[in-house]
């Protein structure tokens, strides 16, 4: 049975940042996307859930959700759009950059991710600012007064738990991304080494994606 | 290949270094561990002890029927005692026993991998763990939950106790799950042995490829049920509650289609387990290597379709019902698929009925009965008698409990000497095995004729007429642990003898017995290369490019 195995011991690589486990750059950045794209997916099946529960409420009550999605403000809404899709762009930018070793580069464009990031989450503030000064609140804190069609807290119930659960997604993002810029400054990322950068890319623009299906579904009804 | 060494796998491979148990020692270094095998073990004994919990009470539902009406408790602890049975078993016990703990111990060995592709996250899967099962175990000192393990609303979001508490602790394991799966999976694809191509793989990597699939894409399904479940007990939204315009029957839909694929989140690693203990014992190469490793994933995927057959009399179309009936069916195939496979390989085979084995057998018998029972509940007729008695229990208990169960104990006694480096005492451990198989079967045959003839279950009362039947569950019940109790004193036994002593005690042919026991901290000394398929047992082993070649 010697003839069962045979064992080599390779040559390592010099990175400081290869995992003993793995034999090579290579395979450590191939084995962290697979994860990465692993993970995208569940966090699409955890939105999932949400959007197939808007969707049947919606068709059981289409005439309050209707009514109700009037109460948002289209304007605000638009320009949140906008401000993440440049902000998807500034990502890109942000991961090309680090694979060309341009660090000064790289750290302009992780900071204008993050400053794009803030202003998304102020915007969201002025608007459930505005929700909460009407009393247009989820389940049972729902107090809005002259409804013409009964069921709209419903409405609002799913609007908070979709757009409050993409945004502790957007604020996770900001810390990965504050991460990033810390080891950026430090200058850890090259064209031998960009991992972080590619994946916390890549769930920037899953962050992203979500708001694009938010948006129709919730401001523009008709 | 140029400075290739060669290791003996009959003879001991020098230790060179200490072994991953005492390598570094200390309390502390287990704890904040990346190693793949310690979590491993944590994760063995955290279950281990849940099981105990978990099968304590099932003792005493068992007891409180001995006789109709009030035995030893109340109707009210009965209800909590079942739910706390339930929930500790199927996500404290079930789902990670097999995956986390053995998967995670033997499947790098298997792969001639280091680690698992992402060790950190398997640390903070284990203490996901740990934090759920504390979150779980707190509701004792909340009132309880009397819901049941389904939760199923409106009850459940009506009912006073500690039910928002366990629901968020089912949330918590359910990312325990999520990130052991994202690993398992992105170990298979990046860390195996060069030149281990897909179809070299031991079965066991392919059954727990399987399962982490359906981990990831099953699981964030549960952890929004749960938390609209949540929000549903805080807020009131209304997505469950019919008085508020919402549908409780689709709590049913979203819970389903988490919790089916989950048993067989529950069943495949099992198998898996028995497609390496059968050949091993057999002496002879696995038959049908690829239909096993496709049914894998066949199971995994149409697992997915076949949630509503729970939901046969909760309100559904009959064309839905008859769809998910033909699903049901439909999914029994590549099960068989898989028993005649075993059969198969042990045909004509030099088999050695040591404990691993007899454990594997068992399974084989345990599963079959709980498969071809399940027939019964598919069938849109028979379910509507069927549907809420014991016989969904029986069935239930034979496919996940007893399976699963049984498949642990047979992984757990053939990568025993891996893991401690010791032999127990092969004598007690057959014993141990045949007890627990008469105990299994003496409680939950009579529970398939108990509901047959109209047995409700969850029912804390019952009839006179029933009461024989109940009797002889609950002798059932204490042979069943008398055999697990002595299983579990044979192997913790075998911890007082010297350790090293066993690398191949059963001739192994998969790569984790050609290091050795227990296995140094980085598993191998080098990167081992595998020279021929994983059960190649023919007298001159057929060189893997070669094989490959001749198809």
């Amino acid at each position: 049975m010697s003839e069962a195995i045979t064992t080599v011991h390779a040559e390592p690589e010099h990175s400081p940042f290869l995992q003993h486990h793995f034999q090579g750059m290579g395979q450590q950045f191939d084995a962290s996307k697979i994860g990465m794209w692993l993970f995208l997916v569940t966090e699409v099946l955890l939105f999932g859930g949400l959007f197939v529960g808007y969707a049947i409420m919606h068709a059981k009550h289409p005439e309050a959700f209707m009514q109700a999605h009037h109460h948002l403000s289209r304007p605000l809404g638009t320009l949140n759009t906008v401000v993440l899709l440049v902000s998807s762009f500034t990502m890109v930018m942000a991961v090309w950059s680090a694979q060309t070793s341009k660090r000064k580069l790289l750290i302009l464009f992780l900071s204008l991710t993050l400053l794009l990031a803030c202003v998304f989450l102020v915007v969201k503030g002025f608007e459930y600012n505005h929700k909460f000064a009407e009393g247009l609140l989820p389940g049972k804190f729902y107090t809005h007064q002259g409804d013409t069609i009964p069921g709209q807290f419903m409405f609002f119930s799913f609007y908070f738990m979709m757009t409050g659960l993409h945004g502790i997604h957007v604020l996770a993002g900001m810390g990965a991304i504050s991460w990033l810029l810390r080891r950026a400054l430090r200058g850890d990322f090259s064209s031998v080494y960009y991992g972080p950068v590619d994946l916390v890319g890549l769930y920037w623009h899953l962050v992203d994606m979500i708001w694009i299906y938010l948006f129709p579904l919730m401001y523009l009804i008709s | 290949m140029a400075d290739a060494l060669s290791t003996t796998a009959t003879g001991h491979t020098a230790h060179l270094h200490g072994d991953y148990l005492d390598d570094p020692p200390g309390l502390r270094s287990w704890l904040t561990t990346v190693d793949h095998k310690r979590i491993g073990l944590m994760y063995l004994w955290s279950v281990t002890f849940f099981l105990i919990v978990g099968g304590l009470f099932a003792m005493l539902i068992r007891l409180e029927h001995l006789t109709p009406g009030r035995t030893i408790m109340d109707a009210e602890t009965y209800n909590r005692v079942f739910t706390l049975h339930g929930i500790i078993m199927v996500f404290l016990v079930i789902i990670p026993a097999i995956p986390a703990a053995l998967g995670n111990f033997a499947m790098p060995l298997l792969l001639g991998a280091r680690d698992v592709a992402f060790p950190r996250l398997n640390l903070l899967s284990l203490y996901l763990y740990w934090t759920g099962a504390l979150m779980a175990l707190s509701t004792l000192f909340m009132g309880g939950v009397d819901t049941g393990w389904t939760f199923y609303t409106p009850y459940s979001t009506t009912t006073g106790g500690g039910v928002t508490m366990i629901v968020l602790a089912a949330f918590v394991l359910g990312f325990s799950s999520i990130f052991t799966g994202v690993n398992f999976i992105a170990t298979v694809h990046k860390l195996r042995a060069p030149g281990m191509g897909w179809f070299d793989m031991p079965l066991f990597c392919w059954g727990i490829y399987a399962t982490a699939l359906i981990q990831i894409l099953a699981t964030p399904v549960l952890g929004i049920t749960l938390l609209l479940l949540v929000m549903e007990r805080v807020l009131h939204i209304g997505i469950f509650d019919p008085q508020l315009g919402g549908d409780p029957v689709l709590f049913q839909h979203f819970f389903w289609f988490y919790s089916h694929p989950a048993v067989y989140i529950m069943i495949l690693p099992a198998m898996a387990v028995i497609s390496e203990v059968i050949p091993t014992f057999s002496h002879k190469t696995i038959f049908g290597y690829k239909a096993i490793a496709f049914s894998s994933v066949a199971i995994a995927l149409l697992g997915f379709l076949v949630w509503a057959h729970h939901m046969f009399v909760a309100g559904m179309s009959i064309y839905a019902g008859a769809i998910f009936s033909f699903l049901t069916f439909f999914i029994a195939i590549p099960s068989a698929i898989k028993v005649f496979n075993w059969i198969a390989t042990m045909w004509q085979g030099s088999i050695e009925l040591r404990a691993p084995m007899l454990y594997a057998i068992s399974f084989i018998l345990l599963f079959t009965i709980g498969g071809l029972t399940g027939l019964f509940l598919a069938s849109l007729a028979t379910d509507v008698h069927l549907h809420d008695t014991y016989f969904v229990v029986a069935h239930f208990h034979f496919v996940m409990a007893s399976s699963n169960l049984f498949a642990l104990l047979a992984g757990l006694h053939y990568w025993w000497p891996k893991m401690y480096g010791r032999m127990y005492n092969e004598t007690l451990a057959a014993v141990g095995c045949v007890l627990t198989f008469i105990g299994f079967n003496a409680t939950f045959i009579p529970q398939f004729v108990l509901g047959s003839r109209g047995m409700p279950r969850r029912y804390f009362n019952y009839l006179p007429q029933f009461q024989a039947l109940h009797v002889a569950s609950t002798i059932g019940s204490w042979i069943l642990a008398a055999g697990l109790f002595l299983a579990l004193a044979t192997l913790l036994a075998s911890l007082r003898r010297p350790k090293g002593m066993v690398d191949n005690p059963w001739g192994g042919k998969t790569l984790e017995w050609m290091t050795s026991s227990p296995p140094p901290t980085y598993n191998f000394e080098g990167q081992p290369l595998p020279q021929h398929g994983p059960y190649d047992y023919r007298p001159v082993p057929v060189p893997l490019g070669v094989e490959r070649h001749q198809g």
